[in-house]
């Protein structure tokens, strides 16, 4: 099956193993990406005012390509499938920014929020399946403890994101599972790392991410995973005296389905 | 003013019915001078010059919390935001520029922070 495929920027540079390995492993999965051409910036955040309209059109750009290919865009870093699954749901439902986006962009043809944004854990979970990444997997990861980490931009606001559950969400511990890993259960998964905000107060930022991490090891993490490399950044950069490795999710699927070397003692 | 916040935002703070669930499920809490539940209830009773004047503008993280947990889906965020986007809209005003994230520019930051960050703090 193909699906329209959108990197986004960090993925790009920063957070090339994210993407390199949602690649490969789509590929052992007989699914085929299709990188969306002269895709922009997704924004990073979510232009949440009504007015804010030069914003919203580099998403809808790519929503619409993947519209008039008929595809799902498929999506891997949180920030974007945020940012896209919103501005999708505003061209779906606001016929103010709907119809003053379609002005500017192209009048005679209309975007109307047709496509279907979903995220490479859904990819996983709703069309390969999780008991079908079982079957494929060559390096199970041996009970290795490791905590799942959401953050805030998969799940919230449950409306528009519509994943999993907000507050209790299951799929990054069914991935887990699948690849042979054992879920940690801790407190703070679905808590905030701090985002953006460390680069305006960094030390406040890094409360906020240490406290996740600790809690983490409380119960015995002996690594996190994470889909959004701002929450991976932030995390790394707790300042504990002893912490755990963050891993893209991506990695360990491609570490399982042997993609990627295993590393020492993972 | 109230009117464009309100309008901007699409927040009713009407709805509120104070029980106080934004500000406690905030991670920000302990940095905020002005809480959400304050946020929602100053931006009803038209009390704006304070929040604009006030650091808790840039405290939110967009963590979206006190909108899941709000049981009267009132968005304290989008008032948060509505508030700092006013603030920031006026020339002059950015709270982020390009040469103050020189020094925070340390080589595994990635690229969506700075993105998000100026996004937030500048127009």
């Amino acid at each position: 099956m193909v699906y329209s495929y959108y990197p986004g920027c960090t993925l790009k540079a920063k957070a090339k193993k994210l993407d390199r390995y949602a690649r490969e492993c789509a590929h052992i999965l007989e699914i085929e990406l299709e990188e969306i051409e002269n895709w922009q910036c997704c924004g990073g955040v979510y232009p949440g005012m009504a007015d804010e309209l030069a914003t919203r059109l580099s998403p809808v750009r790519a929503l619409r390509e993947a519209g008039e290919k008929k595809q799902d865009l498929v999506t891997v870093c949180s920030a974007c499938h945020h940012v896209l699954k919103r501005v999708n749901e505003d061209m779906k439902t606001s016929g103010e920014i709907r119809q003053k986006i379609n002005a500017y962009l192209e009048p005679e043809n209309g975007y109307e929020g047709e496509t279907k944004v979903i995220h490479y854990l859904e990819l996983l979970r709703d069309r390969i399946g999780f008991d079908r990444i079982k079957e494929k997997v060559k390096h199970p990861l041996n009970g290795k403890k490791i905590a799942p980490y959401y953050g805030c931009l998969l799940l919230r606001p449950f409306q528009v994101m519509n994943f999993d559950d907000p507050e209790n969400p299951s799929i990054m511990e069914e991935f887990l599972l699948a690849i042979g890993a054992q879920p940690v259960h801790y407190a703070l998964k679905n808590e905030c790392c701090g985002g953006y905000v460390t680069v305006e107060d960094e030390k406040f930022a890094s409360e906020k991410s240490s406290s996740i991490m600790e809690a983490a090891m409380d119960q015995g993490a002996k690594g996190m995973i994470t889909a959004c490399p701002l929450c991976k950044y932030n995390l790394e950069n707790g300042g504990l005296k002893e912490d755990i490795p963050v891993y893209y999710f991506t990695e360990l699927l491609a570490e399982a389905l042997g993609v990627k070397e295993q590393e020492e003692g993972t | 003013m109230r009117e464009e916040i309100l309008r901007i935002s699409g927040v009713n703070p009407s709805k509120c019915m104070k029980c106080g669930k934004c500000t406690a499920t905030c991670p920000a809490f302990e940095k905020m001078e002005y809480h959400p539940h304050q946020f929602v209830d100053m931006v009803k009773n038209n009390q704006i010059s304070p929040l604009l004047e006030s650091e808790s503008l840039y405290c939110c993280m967009t963590c979206l919390a006190c909108e899941e947990r709000c049981p009267r889906g009132v968005k304290p965020q989008k008032l948060i935001e509505a508030v700092q986007v006013i603030k920031l809209r006026a020339s002059g005003a950015n709270r982020l520029k390009p040469q103050d994230v020189a020094e925070r520019l340390d080589p595994s930051l990635p690229q969506q922070a700075l993105m998000a960050a100026f996004r937030k703090y500048s127009r």
